[in-house]
């Protein structure tokens, strides 16, 4: 079973166990002051704005107990997913490097964007081949990948940037780039190994043909991995 | 016991973009003011008890690391007053 952790201002979790369980995956809600179930596959931090991003966005959520439990069982392997906010908590709970923050528009950005697969070989990005181009939706305010350039050049050397924003050619350019992100970055993977990882974009929201798009399964079909 | 109020600034390190800063910048200059740069901080008043100055600064120091700042993207200072 998976579970999809519901703080306070989560809005993307019944999302995310309706998009799992249409691709077979047994998935839960689980509140977060309940606790891990013992029997956990695998974990989701969902999208939305939990604790209204008061400080920054994911600082709240990051802090809360559960999240001791979230770093332990990824610590045993248990795959976890950052979505959106959920990538701003990974980040923020250290599970994942960087920070997401403020978009260089200065604006929230809800749209459709183009993403290059630069792994392939993470259990989130199997699905695809390298150079891969898929479209997901963002929606998002603070979803700007800084991190220092010496960290960001070892995540380079290591694999560990699995999407970047490019053009629908695969081109990754500043024009691609919807939100300032470093180097473009969209989706990296965790300090624990590639069965952590966070993206900024919603493959959640691209999951049913009858919604204009299924290029997120493969991210959610990492699960199954 | 001595009651002391804790100030912690906290400030995007040098080089991080800040486009908050830069609109609000902009927005000054529409309203015809002169300026070269703006720059934005969060700053936090803590009060609380402590046995001494360092007892109170380490405390907050701590507060700043855990959760005001974040430290891939911010510096900050601790300013200890008694109260």
């Amino acid at each position: 079973m998976i579970a999809v952790i519901r703080f306070g201002g989560s809005n993307c979790d019944r999302d995310a166990v309706q998009a799992l369980e249409s691709l077979g995956t047994d998935a839960e809600l689980v509140w977060h002051e309940d606790g891990l179930p013992a029997e956990v596959d695998g974990i989701v931090l969902p999208g939305g704005f939990s604790y209204g991003d008061y400080l920054r966005a994911g600082a709240m959520a990051a802090r809360s107990p559960i999240m001791d439990e979230v770093r332990e069982a990824a610590d045993e392997g248990t795959p976890v997913l950052g979505i959106c906010n959920g990538a701003q908590i990974g980040s923020e709970s250290s599970l994942t490097p960087g920070a997401f923050t403020t978009n260089e528009s200065a604006r929230f950005q809800c749209e459709h964007v183009y993403l290059r697969v630069e792994n392939a070989d993470t259990p989130w990005t199997q699905a695809y081949e390298e150079g891969d181009v898929i479209e997901l939706p963002i929606a998002h305010g603070e979803g700007r990948f800084e991190v220092d350039d010496d960290r960001l050049e070892t995540l380079e050397d290591e694999d560990r940037i699995i999407f970047r924003y490019c053009d629908s050619e695969g081109n990754v350019t500043p024009e691609a780039n919807p939100n300032g992100s470093k180097h473009n970055v969209a989706g990296v993977t965790g300090e624990r190994g590639d069965h952590v990882a966070v993206l900024m974009p919603h493959p959640e929201r691209a999951t049913l043909e009858d919604l204009g798009s299924t290029d997120g399964t493969g991210v959610l079909e990492g699960f199954q991995a | 016991m001595t009651q002391f109020t804790a100030t912690v600034t906290v400030r995007l390190k040098s080089g991080v973009l800040d486009p908050e800063a830069e609109t609000t910048q902009r927005a000054l200059e529409r309203l015809g003011f002169e300026l070269e740069d703006l720059r934005s901080a969060d700053h936090f008043e803590i009060d609380l008890e402590a046995e001494s100055v360092d007892d109170a600064a380490e405390r907050v120091e701590s507060m700043a690391e855990r959760l005001l700042a974040n430290p891939t993207i911010h510096d900050y200072e601790v300013e200890i007053e008694r109260r």
